[in-house]
């Protein structure tokens, strides 16, 4: 009983569809937005800062970056998507009030919306993507194994932010989960130079933190390697995904069916 | 020819919603001590109850989404938990506070509700110009929630709800804060609806509604059933005969000396009005009717007036803070 109330049933394809449908109207901005500031940081950094260090870790900064912006960008849509997003539908909007009058459970709703921000992810990485290519600062045969990495990050992190929404009171609440959670993926876990730069104290705790695991897996394969120890990155990028699912879904079930 | 045993027809349980001794605790306040109710299939249930009673909690223990501490809800004979979603799938809500999409149009809201129950398109396409029709919003299709009236969005509320075309309708105060005409259309709806056969539980403020639309009204205070009976029944018990206002000019307490009570079968006093219930009040009004002092008014008893006897004239913010 309490096993099948967890998993998510076809309903879940229902609230992805919501979503979808709500994105599909706001589409330029919203793209502009998940888009925009990845490929500022891409150019900006790449040519600019790129002009002084010349090569890191064998490949131009601009291919070394490119792989790190991917990977942080699929971090941002999808926590912010799990965050501002989900929450005003949680709160303001009683979207998940109205559902629940329905079929769907919570564990639908959940499932629905942590693999939407995962979609999200995966939309603004794969324009980042094209972007990059033009500039030759993605390459190789490996390319197209990364959208699937690239879902698996966007279901970790976009679980991970609801995690933080169901326990939320307020909008507020998120700023600690970026400043102390989010921002310090976005520096420390590989994005713009190698982990190995690091003290060793720094690079144990950047091990723990997912963004690390998708950076390990990404930036080989959009520079035309295979990665080192994929089933070892694949297989912490799942556990935070089930341990988020399974933390989110006791703290909803507990916030909307009193 | 030999005889026969006829076939035994199943017995039919001619009840469709039960609800067995519900209990439920928010912290350590009981919100509902006990509440019975059963429900015939076709039939229309008002529960009626002061501002925090119980209602909406009853609500939405029936859709299975409170965890309840003791009791048992059980919906054409099954239990509402071993149910599961199903439950849900044959119930339509309309809950107290609208939760429309504001990201969608009209039309939309109905798509999106009717994937949620899993309908096909095609069905949702058909269901959802029918039921724009039946609650008078075609012309309103393609516009933003934002953009309707409080009437409007209400009538949505209802169409949605409608999209899986229930058998049971929960509907918590489907008329609060509307104007006359949307609340009789939504009236005129819901009888055709319970004409069609679907299962009717809604809860209201309004004692005209209760007594126009169901078939019974359960008066809910301090989460347990008061009385429950047909509006003419629970008139009838308590408050048998009319009622006459009493009122002096200059707003002095009326009947000072009380030589009503000789002529009445109870009375009370709120404010400068007195409230006088008797089978014949006629002796009554034959003292007072003629003294200018007096302003009067003779009507039948009603079914607010049942509703304020049983469950008393506090305002319920102040026993509130009374019980602190
Ligand atoms: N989630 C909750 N947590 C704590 N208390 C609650 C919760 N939901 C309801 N209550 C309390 O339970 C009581 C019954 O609430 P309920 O909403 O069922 O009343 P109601 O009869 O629908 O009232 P109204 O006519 O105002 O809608 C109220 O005192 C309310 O404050
Ligand atoms: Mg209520």
């Amino acid at each position: 009983m309490r096993l099948g109330e967890i998993l998510p049933g076809t309903g879940a394809f229902a609230v992805v569809q919501r979503n979808y449908r709500v994105w599909r109207k706001l589409l330029v901005p919203s793209m502009l937005g998940n888009f925009g500031d990845p490929l500022l940081y891409l150019l900006a950094l790449g040519y600019g800062l790129g002009h002084f260090v010349g090569r890191m870790d064998g490949v131009p900064y601009i291919t070394f970056i490119a792989s790190g912006i991917v990977a942080s960008s699929v971090m941002n849509t999808a926590s912010f998507e799990g965050l501002y997003s989900a929450f005003t539908r949680m709160s303001a909007q009683r979207t998940y009030a109205a559902m629940l009058a329905t079929p769907l459970r919570v564990s639908d709703i959940l499932a629905g919306e942590v693999l939407w921000c995962a979609v999200k992810g995966l939309i603004s990485a794969v324009a980042i993507m094209i972007v990059a290519s033009f500039f030759g600062a993605i390459q190789g045969p490996w390319i197209f194994l990364a959208p699937p990495v690239i879902l698996l990050a966007g279901l970790s992190f976009g679980g991970l932010a609801l995690v933080m929404t169901a326990l939320a009171r307020s909008y507020d609440f998120f700023m600690y989960y970026f400043t102390l959670v989010i921002t310090p993926m976005f520096l420390f876990c590989g994005v713009f130079y190698p982990i190995h730069s690091l003290p060793p104290f720094a690079q144990h705790l950047a091990q723990v933190l997912p963004l690390t695991h998708v950076v390990a897996l990404l930036r080989p394969l959009l520079t035309g390697h295979l990665p080192h120890a994929a089933f070892y990155h694949i297989g912490v990028l799942w556990l935070y995904t089930l341990t988020a699912y399974v933390g989110a879904w006791r703290l909803l079930g507990r916030r909307l069916l009193r | 020819m030999s005889p026969r045993w006829e076939p035994v027809a199943p017995a039919v349980n001619p009840v469709f919603l039960e609800l067995r001794t519900l209990h439920k605790r928010y912290g350590t306040r009981e919100v509902l001590r006990g509440v019975d109710l059963a429900l015939a299939r076709g039939e229309c249930f008002a529960l009626v109850g002061p501002n925090g009673a119980g209602k909406s909690t009853a609500v939405r223990a029936i859709q299975g989404l409170t965890p309840m501490d003791d009791g048992e809800i059980r919906i054409g004979g099954r239990g509402l938990i071993e149910m599961g979603r199903t439950a849900r799938a044959i119930m339509g809500v309309v809950p107290q506070a609208d939760n429309l999409d504001p990201d969608f149009t009209v039309q939309e809201n109905l798509w999106i509700y009717g994937r949620y129950f899993g309908l096909s398109k095609p069905l949702i396409r058909q269901r959802s110009a029918e039921l724009l029709e039946f609650m008078a919003l075609g012309g309103h299709a393609g516009q933003p929630i934002h953009a309707l009236s409080g009437g409007m969005q209400r009538r949505l509320t209802i169409a949605r709800a409608l999209i899986n075309t229930p058998q049971l309708l929960l509907l918590d105060e489907p008329t609060t804060g509307l104007d006359p005409q949307a609340r009789h259309l939504i009236w005129q709806r819901l009888r055709e609806l319970r004409r069609q056969g679907t299962t009717l539980l809604l809860t209201t403020h309004y004692m005209d509604e209760a007594e126009r639309l169901a078939d019974r009204v359960g008066i809910i205070d301090h989460g347990r059933i008061l009385a429950e009976d047909s509006p003419r029944g629970l008139i009838s018990v308590y408050i048998p005969g009319g009622v006459v206002e009493l009122r002096r000019v200059d707003g002095e307490p009326p009947d000072p000396q009380n030589l009503h009570r000789q002529w009445v079968r109870a009375s009370e006093r709120v404010g400068d009005t007195l409230l006088c219930y008797g089978p014949d009040l006629s002796p009554l009004l034959a003292h007072f009717a003629e003294d200018p002092a007096y302003q009067w008014l003779q009507r039948p008893a009603s079914l607010e007036d049942v509703f304020l006897h049983l469950t008393g004239r506090d305002l319920r913010e102040e026993t509130e803070y009374a019980a602190r």
